[in-house]
This record gives structure tokens, sequence and C-alpha cells, in this order.
């Protein structure tokens, strides 16, 4: 036994190149970077977002709970509040368009298409998942708010929620689409044919079986649409204007966390500013807020993928 | 009413919702495909005077840029008809090279340990764990990322280089979960036939594994480099925004980039600067596509060899 092992270990032993190690050390570093770009993110919004606090001018409770966001302002006022509700008021028109259009896109997709419509359909919704946010943006101003909400609601102006969250929406009509195909495709043949040999018509099959039997995949797909939605930056920037108060009218301009970061860079912050370390203390608001959507959307989805393996 | 008669009208009102049901999902299905299209017809029916000829001229006054050529490679201007997209296009070319230099090695390199070499313990698990989760991290924090760390602490400065790793950091997620899977696609037999030939684990990766998962490896970073070309957000904190109205001439000048300059457009108020803008979307687009058709080329013709 011991000589056995003795013979292996030689013959396994082969001379190791300095070139071998080089490489695999670095692509041991490479794989490693991921830990390190994390923990980079965390540290940098971390510290940056402590250094915002600390000024006198900006209080914790303030940031919680005053109702304007002004920092550039002469007497500044950091209501994240305002960026938040706007955040998710902006996210919530979003998903009440994509989710009906993404899921029932998918429930198309794999319980009725041919394999040849589905052919078509599916680089459609992989070319309007690459069109750039910019594009977008650019679409919710000059097309969506002058063609659709401005004749449907006289009296909207240019810069509005309902557009951005309506182009916003058709942004993540792919992702909760491609998601909750996966997760119809992952249910068993089995299923689907015993339903439909017990008498079950299509639509009956669809969404009394096929549908509960791929929730947890479909709602996983929400809740990455909607972090998705909140995340989004320039299509809020370009159209849902800058309206630095509490206000929950959908006909009027909001202020997403997303588009006073962006605001906030544009104008000159130097270094060490209190304005340039609030865009890290909204940074970091915004990333506890996808961080917590995105475990849990992948928690559901893989406590999901267990049940049929 | 006799049994019959009850159970033919359930049949018919199942039938017709039956068809109801299957004309809604239709319409979801329409209104996506619809949206593409309207955005791409809007987009290409504004953007084309800029980029075809404009025959009644002479009756306004003569449109400046009006052919492809003159579009890309001209300064921006402050009127619209003579504002080029030059310096974002080169701005644009100059990221492309950065991210796809930096990207490759390390993309590629963290999918081959990961895929082929980690053991499978926790260390493993949290660093994939890390990768599903930087995938899913907005796109602006890399932004905040890159100001702090490539333009501060690195000293880079509001530069070329510093955009272009800031978009490094952002496809790396992508582009290592392809590469990942274009290796899970080569046979397990290509290795246990190297490693039974005597090669050892190393040479049975590098000469024969990754060999054959080229071509996936170069999809996926062809699809990450399209995520990146057409990414703003991140990019305004590299002072891409600020008026750059030269050619980048090293990796440490100024820039602004395609999506960027697209973007300072549509902020002007005038209807003519829509034209422009669209323009430049066109281009963008244009851009993804021949990125696009590579990445389905190569897929095309390498996929049956394995």
């Amino acid at each position: 036994m011991e000589n056995k092992k003795d013979l292996r270990s030689q013959l396994t032993k082969t001379i190791t190149r300095p070139v071998e190690k080089i490489v695999k050390f670095f692509i041991t570093a490479s794989a490693f970077a991921a830990i390190l770009i994390s923990i980079s993110i965390i540290f940098t919004l971390l510290t940056e977002a402590i250094n915002f606090f600390q000024d006198p001018a900006v209080t914790f409770k303030g940031y919680f709970t005053a109702t304007r966001w002004t920092p550039t302002f002469q007497n500044p006022e950091y209501g994240v509040i305002v960026l938040i509700s706007s955040t998710l008021y902006i996210a919530v028109i979003a998903c009440l368009i994509s989710f009906p259009l993404g899921l029932f896109s998918a429930i198309y997709l794999s319980e009725f298409a041919t394999k040849r419509t589905r052919k078509v359909i599916k680089p459609v919704l992989e070319v309007l998942a690459g069109v750039p946010t910019v594009v977008f943006g650019y679409f919710a101003l000059n097309w969506i708010t002058p063609n659709i909400i401005q004749r449907f609601i006289p009296g909207t102006g240019v810069f509005n929620a309902l557009s951005a969250g309506i182009a916003v929406g058709i942004m993540i009509i792919p992702t909760v689409a491609s998601i909750s195909d996966d997760a119809l495709n992952a249910v068993p043949n089995s299923l689907r044919n015993g339903s439909l040999a017990l008498g079950a018509t299509r639509r009956i099959t669809s969404l009394k079986i096929m549908f509960p039997a791929a929730l947890s995949g479909i709602i996983a797909s929400f809740i990455l649409g909607f972090s998705r939605a909140i995340g989004e930056t320039m299509i809020v920037t370009i159209a849902g204007g800058q309206y630095p108060e509490l206000n929950l009218d959908p006909r009027s301009a909001m202020y997403t966390i997303t588009s006073s970061i962006v605001n906030v860079s544009l104008g000159d912050t130097p270094h060490g500013t209190t304005a340039y370390n609030a865009l890290f203390a909204l940074g970091i608001t915004l990333f506890i807020m996808t961080f917590i959507l995105n475990i849990g959307s992948d928690y559901i989805a893989r406590k999901y993928r267990k049940e049929y393996e | 009413m006799s049994n019959e008669t009850l159970i033919t009208g359930k049949k018919a009102e199942n039938a017709i919702k039956e068809s109801l049901f299957l004309f809604t999902l239709y319409i979801c299905v329409t209104i996506a495909i619809l949206t593409l299209m309207t955005l791409i017809y809007d987009v290409l029916s504004t953007g084309t005077t800029r980029l075809t000829s404009d025959y009644e001229v002479g009756l306004i006054t003569k449109i400046q840029i009006d052919n492809p050529v003159d579009f890309l490679t001209t300064l921006d201007s402050r009127y619209p008809d003579r504002a080029g997209i030059g310096p974002a296009f080169a701005g644009t070319v100059w990221l492309m090279i950065i991210v796809v230099f930096v990207t490759f090695p390390f993309g590629t390199g963290a999918a081959i340990y990961l895929q082929e070499f980690a053991p499978k313990n926790r260390l493993t698990r949290f660093i994939e764990l890390n990768l599903t989760n930087l995938a899913g991290v907005p796109s602006v924090i890399y932004g905040l990322l890159g100001l702090a760390v490539f333009v501060r602490l690195a000293g880079f400065g509001r530069s070329v280089l510093s955009g272009g790793l800031t978009l490094t950091l952002l496809i790396l997620p992508v582009v290592i979960v392809a590469s990942r899977e274009a290796l899970k696609a080569v046979p397990d037999t290509i290795r246990q036939g190297a490693l039974a030939l005597g090669a050892t684990k190393f040479q049975a990766v590098f000469r024969q594994v990754v060999p054959s998962a080229i071509p996936g490896m170069v999809t996926g970073m062809v699809l990450g480099l399209s995520r990146a070309i057409g990414e703003t957000a991140p990019l305004i904190f590299m002072g891409a925004l600020t008026y750059v109205n030269y050619f980048p001439g090293t990796p440490l000048s100024g820039f602004t980039a395609i999506p960027i300059q697209v973007y300072n457009w549509i902020g002007y108020p005038q209807a003519e600067w829509k034209e422009t803008a669209s323009a430049g979307i066109i281009l963008l687009l244009g851009l993804l596509l021949i990125m696009n058709s590579i990445a389905i080329f190569i897929r095309n013709r390498y996929e049956k060899d394995l």
C-alpha cells in the first residue's frame, strides 16, 4: 500500500515548469479577483458614505426624514426618501409593464409556440435586451412621451415618471421572459402531458399546472426584473426629469437614486466635498437595495431548481 | 335543458376562453416585437438626414454633414448639422481595445481556474456567489468604484484608461460565466483522452480543452464587449461628459464615447439635435449588430467541430 502510494506520487510528480506555475498563479488570482472587486465596491462605498454622514450639514436622521433632495442648493437638504420613493415608483410602473408582458411571452414561447416561431422570437427578445439604455432613454423622451403619454394624458410634462417607467418596463421584458421561459421549460414534461392526458385544455394546463409548477422561477425573474428597474440609470435620467421633492404624481417629473447620482456627478464635484460624498451614500443605498433583491432572487431560483432535480 | 346542450354550451365557452387566452399571449409577444420595431423605425427615420445626402438643399440652408464618412470623422459642433461623432467614435475604439486586452486574459483565466482546477469547497462556492452578485450590481455603482479606485486612488485621472478598466470590471462577470459555459461544453472524453495518454492536468487543460473552447470564449468576449459598448452611466464619472472635442492620443487622455455623445445630444432642446442624436444611435446600433453577427458567425462556424 505504502509502496503503491510512493510509486504513484513519483509518477504524477512530473517536472512543473516555471511557466506552468506562473500561469496557474495567474488564473487563480483572476478568479479571486471576483472577491476583490466585491470587497472594493463595499469598501469604497462605505468609507465615502461614512465621510458623508460625518459632515455636520448632514444628519443620519435628516437623510431618512427630510422631504427634499437638494445637495447643490444654498441650504442643502439630503432627503433620500424623495429619491427612494421615486425609484420605487418608477420601478413599480416598469413592473406593471414587464411582468405581464414578460410572463405571457414566456408562456407563449414555452407552451404554445412551434419550434420555428421560437427561433424567430427568441432572437428578437435578445436584440431587445441588447439595446443600450441610452437608446431607450431617447425613445422614452422622443417617442413614448409625445406619441403615447401626451396624447392620452394631455398636460403631461416633457419629463415624466410614466414614460420613464414604461421604457424601463420594456427594457426588462427580456429579463423576465427569458428566466420565466427557463423556469417553465425546467418543469418535467410528464406534468404537462399528464394534465393534457386528463383532458385539460392547453390554457388550463398553462395556468393551473405549468404556472404553479414554475412559480418560484417566475418569482425569481420578477425580483430580478424589479432589481434591474431600480438600478436602471440612463432611461430615468433622460426621460424621468429631476423633481427634488416628494411627489406621487406619475405625470410629473421624478428624481430617482440613479439619476441623482448622475446629476450630482455632472456638476463640478471635487473630491472631499459633501456632494461628492453624497454620491457614495446614494451608491450604497442603491447597492443594498439591489443586493437584497438579487440574493433573494438567486435563493428562490436555487431552491426551486432542486425541486425537479 | 338536456345534459347534452349543457355540455356543448360549456365546450363552446371553453373554446372561446381558449382562443381569448391565446390571443392575449399573441398580443403580449407582439407588443414586445412592435416596440422594438417602432424604436428602430423612429431612430432610422429621424437620423438618416445626417447620413444621406439631402436632395432638397437650396430650399433651406445646406446641411453640412450628410454622409456617414463625414459623420464619423468630424468633430462635435455647436450646430446640429455640423456636429460629427469623430472624437466619441475614437473614444469608443480606445475603450474597446483596453477592454479586450484586460478582460480576455483575466476573464478566461478565471473561467479556466473555476471550471478546470478549482477544488469543490466553500471558497470556490464563495467566488461563484460573488460573481453572481457582481453581475447584478447596477452599472452606475461600477462607475462610482471606478471613480474612487482608478480616477483617484490609482491616479489615472478622468482618462480613457480609467474608463476602459471600469468597463472591464463591469463585463468581467459576464465574460467569466460565458467562458465557463464554453469550457463546460468541451466533452469529458477530450480531458480523459489526454490524461490517459500521460498528459498532466495542466497539459490536458491548456493543450486540449482550452483550444477547443476558444470559439465559445471569443463569442462570450464579443457579447461582453457589445454590452460595454452601449454602457453610458459608468463613463459619466470618468469625465466623459465634459466637452471633449479632440481625438484621445494616449491612454491617459480625456475622452468621450458614442453613448455619452448621444446622451449629450439628447439633452439639447432644439429639434435638429434629435436628428444628430438619432444618427449617433444608428451608429451605435450598427456596431452592436456587427458584433452580434460576429458572435453568431463564430458560434455557427465552430460549433459543429466538437
